[in-house]
């Protein structure tokens, strides 16, 4: 009767916490309607998206450029050695700039993103909640969707393909620098493979549409999280964390499902 | 027959707007008309996941002078500002405000009714990335198309009136609590409100700034003629500056009237409150098993 209970209590746990998973999804889903309703007041308050692409994305870049350079020294480094011994290494350089135009410059930069100004924009946010400005702006007949929300928003989904363009040219910057001036590679080769073989469509473009899908769900989650979160300091740390788990997930799952739909042959 | 003057400012610095007599020409505040109500709540319900904060409460508000709204701490007062304010919505039951009924509003018309709204946090919920200055300046930038000179003029005007004129470049992470709810005070000011609420305004305060915040509402009310509410658990206090008081407790009125009627009151609860007795109607203990029985874990 006891471990009968025990079962019982336990799927009841798993239900409420699937129904509360999706009663956010919901809650999220219809928060995101709002935010894109929203961005139409950004057109008459354009500085509202300026001051924030430089919190967002300005104070972003230093990040972004630091490791777009260690990834690309790191990429052409394990490619020439893996490619030496079959007389290959003139491939190094469009090997790593397929990979970061491709792959690692969306994915990587988004991940950082989540990390960096997505955690920001979340504790930001729920701050604001915390300390009532949210219900201040309300009370003073402002919404704050349109002057709080949309404006990170759209920071952050126009912030994140630019970031990863910068990400992938600094990380082909830093291949360089180990193949050729390290490693003693041909310039001519390591630059005329990808002339070559970089495809605008396939390879640029796609990598650029993928990181305005991401920039879109990172920056969605991070701005929901702090306006859902729970206004004590516990809640807001739980709503940090989330943004980082969450986001990171969701940009490895989309990673894998825009990869497929984009580069299945 | 009655005129208001324009913004007089006396030797206290409170930007003023008095009622002139003609008949003797003499200025002097006008008495608060209790009869015109503004406030209109009917049957309100309201619950919380399970728990329910109001149970039928039904009060009005009227247009001028200040009204308390009293009670003890967890019993929804400032739930109720927030209703009033149509931040929340009820289950049943409604509230007009002005003859509107909040929550059948649309957004655009309650945005209309809350710029005629002032409300003063408990918090101060100043916007922290702006100076004094530019927070009292936000209503009046959003919802005006003054130029910046005559918005630079009003923000003084407003800052002079709660004594803050001098810090209005400072930022709110340089401001004491007191000076925080002040300068919350000319924001929520700002654009000449016929009500504002004020949630729990003397919790947290030391006695001088306590003194100046019970003074300023008091002659902001005089001078403004508008309608106060104040939201609080400090009986001397707001009871000193009061026209009129709600008692609320259990998700009811327990009981209204003046501050002198409810002083010497005989039912039980206001008795309780006003005298801050440990036990009465709302008891010492919160409702809970048999001592003995949790002490053994009987029946767990």
């Amino acid at each position: 009767m006891n471990l009968i209970n025990r079962f019982l209590d336990r799927m009841q746990k798993i239900g409420a916490a699937t129904l509360h998973s999706f009663r956010r999804l919901g809650r999220g889903s219809v928060f995101l309607l709002e935010v894109i309703s929203s961005c139409a007041s950004l057109f008459v308050r354009p500085l509202l998206v300026v001051k924030q692409l430089y919190s967002v994305g300005v104070q972003t870049l230093i990040i972004i450029v630091v490791a777009g350079l260690f990834v690309g020294m790191v990429m052409a480094l394990q490619s020439y050695y893996a490619l030496v011994d079959f007389g290959a290494e003139d491939s190094v350089g469009v090997m790593v700039a397929l990979s970061l135009l491709r792959e690692l410059g969306p994915v990587v930069t988004a991940l950082l993103f989540a990390g960096r100004a997505g955690s920001a924009l979340t504790a930001e946010i729920g701050l604001m909640k915390a300390t009532e400005q949210l219900s201040g702006m309300e009370m003073m007949a402002v919404n704050p969707m349109q002057r709080v929300v949309a404006p990170r928003f759209m920071a952050g989904v126009i912030s994140m393909p630019l970031l990863a363009t910068i990400f992938s040219a600094v990380g082909v910057i830093g291949a360089y620098m180990v193949a050729v001036e390290l490693l003693g590679l041909d310039s001519g080769a390591f630059w005329s493979q990808p002339q070559n073989k970089v495809d605008l469509h396939l390879d640029l473009y796609n990598g650029i549409i993928k990181s305005v899908v991401f920039g879109v769900v990172a920056t969605w989650i991070a701005v929901f999280e702090g306006y859902d979160c729970i206004p004590t300091s516990e809640g807001l740390g739980q709503a940090t964390t989330r943004t980082v788990v969450h986001s990171s997930l969701a940009i490895l799952f989309l990673d894998f499902v825009l990869t497929a739909l984009m580069f299945t042959k | 027959m009655e005129r208001h003057l324009n913004y007089p400012i006396s030797d206290r610095g409170i930007v003023s707007v008095m009622v002139q007599s003609r008949e003797n020409n003499k200025i002097s505040y006008k008495a608060a008309d209790l009869s015109d109500t503004l406030v209109k709540i009917r049957d309100l319900h309201f619950s919380r996941g399970s728990r329910k904060i109001f149970d039928g409460l039904s009060m009005d508000i009227p247009r001028q002078g200040v009204t308390a709204i009293m009670g003890p701490s967890g019993t929804g007062k400032t739930t109720l500002l927030k209703l009033i304010g149509g931040q929340l919505t009820p289950d049943e039951g409604s509230i007009e405000v002005d003859g509107l009924d909040v929550h059948q509003l649309s957004t655009k018309k309650l945005f209309e009714l809350r710029q005629r709204m002032g409300m003063l946090f408990q918090s101060g919920a100043l916007l922290t990335d702006l100076s004094v200055f530019e927070n009292v300046a936000y209503p009046l930038r959003e919802h005006t198309r003054l130029n910046e000179a005559l918005i630079r003029h009003l923000v003084l005007l407003k800052l002079n009136a709660v004594g803050l004129r001098g810090a209005a470049d400072m930022m709110p992470s340089e401001l004491s609590g007191g000076m925080s709810r002040r300068v919350a005070l000319a924001r929520a000011i700002a654009l000449d409100p016929m009500m504002i609420m004020y949630d729990e305004p003397f919790t947290g305060q030391d006695p001088i700034s306590k003194g100046v915040l019970v003074s300023l509402i008091s002659e902001l009310n005089n001078a403004l003629n508008v309608c106060s509410i104040v939201v609080s658990h400090d009986v001397p206090d707001t009871l000193s500056i009061s026209d009129y008081v709600h008692f609320i407790s259990a998700g009811k009125v327990v009981e209204s009237g003046s501050p002198e009627a409810l002083t010497s009151s005989n039912v039980e609860w206001t008795h309780q409150f006003i005298h801050g007795d440990a036990d009465g109607p709302v008891p010492f203990h919160y409702p809970a098993d048999p001592i003995m029985d949790d002490l053994y874990q009987r029946g767990k």
